[in-house]
């Protein structure tokens, strides 16, 4: 069965990784372009013998899955824009309390309710910063079908792994996109559940962890009765306003135990970098659209080449640094004002120039652009 | 209520001294709770409680059970999942008025609407105590608060007329000057399979109390003694004695089919259509 090719959507590819990545519990509230994959979880989440539950808004949805994680289900809620607004309060209470979830935004046009059918990459900066104080966070960006699957498995297991929220950064073309895939190439892949104390309740400190790792998390009813708070707090998980000591400490791990493990996280892939003396630097549907250009510049005799990072954050400096050394110039296509390629232009030397190519009219990001641009003739093209 | 209970059992006695000021109603609520729980024999391992913002709301972290602390007005949202996803939790909310129907209202409504099985316990000061006074859904019209100077021109809510509305299988409101009866409506409200409203009328003499010349707390006690009356007596009195009395005791309890059962049927049928 799972040898077949299927055609499938790429909504749909996130529910199917989703419980191959053990998913257990589903909260949400209806939203385009994301709904299918409630529709779809409703469905099949109880014959697993799991939950899914229609909320009555996007912040009880994210509220939900936080309380069901507590109690040791693998979570999950799929929102969009308008959704994904809503949910960056309790967002940040999953990352002060550490408590692992995936949340998967299917982003679409904005601001505001903006085009619902619409495809766009605007959400890419309120992925890192949306929700308020200083943090560190995990999101990850498909560009097929395919990898939809792959990627919401490895936002479980990171999201497991790291004891912190995972967001999914889809766009609609992907989220929309139906392809062919095979996917019991996955089936051998690791599938990471939180690491469990080891202690006896009475010695279990909850948020005791090394500066740069998560603690290990116990579940609500089995013995060990903790207090989680979005306060900030020591290790014993009560309030610590007054510790300033503890409170460093905290702020610092939480940020740390994900910056820390950039290369364990850092996901890309590449087509022809090496010899290329333009690199594009793409994710999402656009890297699709550079994907394209660069296979019809090389026909054409320029040396440009792709790649594509799946991790978006925490940001892969070292892998933006190496792979841009050298380069003539690095070209960023997004489907908005150049979000990723300011944070590119940051870290990549001055000798090489960052050129941001956007589109924000809807409509996916055309190859044409990239092959105008060397020609000359792109009118949306910006040297940082 | 036992000879041999004691309070401190169920506490983390190292969290003490608690935050409240002197006078506050908390406390008298939390030990009510306590106690019903000691009566139930619940197993503390198995309890959750969860709680808002504000003062009410911190009384999760003196409690020795599992114990939540979130985000303003989502408790109910966090219970929730808590409940759905492990049904055999005991999972109660312990919140106050401005967190339970302000910023709250939307998930109070749709916890009654679904009855789960999560008891709410609403401590109703008539104000925002953690923010320094101001009003909230339930402070009377009429009434002084930072925020309501002049007078607050809103009308209150009556959140257990909308929680019985809104399919609420228990409804009850208490009083804290009669532990007795708050203690037996927590118990009534953690038996019942059901959404269960405990809605307790409680002091805080030192921002509701002293801007409204409610004197200290033990005169707010004697208001709430003065203007309360029991659902019993209330049956027997003239409609004119009724004018300006809040009602009290148990106001609504019946049977209506429980979410989490009734989504155990749902992943029953959803596998038998599998085979």
């Amino acid at each position: 069965m799972t040898s077949e090719r299927r055609l499938m959507q790429g909504n749909e590819a996130c529910a199917e990784g989703a419980l191959k990545a053990g998913l257990q519990f589903f909260a949400g509230y209806p939203i385009t372009p994301s709904t299918e994959i409630a529709e779809i979880l409703a469905k099949k989440l109880p014959k697993l013998g799991g939950k899914f539950i229609q909320m009555e808004d996007e912040i009880a949805s994210m509220a939900a899955v936080i309380g069901a994680s507590l109690t040791g289900a693998k979570s999950l809620t799929a929102t969009s824009g308008p959704g994904f607004s809503l949910k960056q309060e309790n967002l940040g209470f999953a990352i002060m309390t550490e408590v692992p979830c995936v949340i998967v935004n299917v982003q679409r046009l904005g601001p505001s309710t903006g085009g619902p059918t619409l495809t766009a990459q605007g959400d890419v900066l309120q992925a890192r910063w949306g929700t308020h104080g200083e943090h560190a966070i995990i999101a990850l960006c498909p560009a097929s079908v395919e990898e939809t699957y792959y990627l919401t498995i490895m936002a479980f297991n990171y999201a497991e792994r790291f004891r912190t929220p995972v967001i999914l950064l889809l766009d609609e073309t992907i989220g929309h996109l139906r392809e062919s895939v095979q996917l019991d190439k996955y089936d051998k892949m690791k599938i990471f559940s939180r690491p469990r104390p080891w202690e006896t309740p009475d010695k279990y400190l909850p948020y005791a962890a090394e500066d740069d790792e998560p603690p290990p998390m116990a579940v609500f009813g089995e013995g060990y009765r903790y207090h989680v708070t979005g306060l900030v707090h020591d290790e014993t998980g009560f309030p610590c306003t007054g510790n300033h000591a503890a409170i460093d400490r905290l702020l610092r791990r939480l940020t740390n135990k994900i910056l820390a493990h950039e290369d364990e996280i850092t996901l890309y892939k590449e087509t022809m970098t090496e010899d290329a003396e333009h690199l594009l630097i793409a994710f999402g549907a656009s890297a699709r659209s550079a994907a394209s250009a660069v296979k019809i510049a090389r026909r054409e005799g320029i040396r440009a080449g792709l790649l594509q990072v799946q991790t978006l954050w925490p940001f892969p400096e070292k892998l933006i640094r190496q792979k841009t050394l050298g380069k003539r110039s690095v070209l960023v296509p997004e489907m908005n004002l150049g979000q990723y390629a300011r944070e590119i232009k940051k870290v990549v030397s001055d000798k090489t120039m960052v050129v941001t190519l956007s589109q924000i009219d809807g409509r996916l990001f055309h190859p044409n652009k990239i092959l105008a641009y060397f020609k000359g003739e792109e009118k949306h093209a910006e040297v940082l | 209520m036992p000879k041999s209970f004691n309070v401190n059992k169920y506490l983390r006695m190292d969290k003490m001294p608690h935050i409240w000021c002197p006078g506050c109603g908390n406390g008298m609520v939390m030990s009510a709770f306590l106690r019903a729980v000691d009566s139930l024999q619940l197993d503390p391992n198995r309890v959750v409680v969860v709680s808002g913002i504000g003062c009410s709301s911190r009384i999760s972290g003196y409690l020795d059970f599992n114990t939540l602390h979130t985000t303003h007005g989502r408790p109910l949202a966090f219970a929730t999942g808590i409940k759905l996803a492990e049904p055999t939790l005991e999972v109660v909310v312990i919140t106050g008025d401005g967190d339970a129907t302000a910023i709250g209202g939307n998930h109070f409504l749709h916890s009654c609407r679904r009855n789960i099985n999560i008891t709410l316990i609403v401590i109703n000061n008539y104000i925002y105590g953690m923010t320094g006074g101001q009003y909230s859904p339930l402070t009377h019209k009429g009434d002084f608060a930072t925020t309501a100077p002049y007078g607050n021109v809103e009308p209150e809510l009556d959140m257990c007329k909308v929680a019985e509305s809104a399919g609420a299988t228990y409804v009850a409101r208490g009083v804290t000057y009669k532990p007795v009866s708050m203690e037996d409506m927590i118990i009534k409200a953690l038996e019942n399979k059901g959404f269960s409203l405990v809605e307790i009328l409680s002091q805080c003499p030192v921002y509701y109390g002293r801007m409204n010349k409610k004197g200290d707390a033990v005169e707010m006690l004697k208001w709430q003694k003065e203007n309360t009356v029991t659902m019993k007596a209330a049956a027997q009195m003239a409609p004119s004695a009724l004018k300006g009395k809040i009602i009290t005791g148990v106001l609504s309890s019946r049977y209506r089919p429980e979410y989490t059962e009734e989504y155990e049927n749902v992943i029953q049928q959803a596998q038998e259509s599998a085979q």
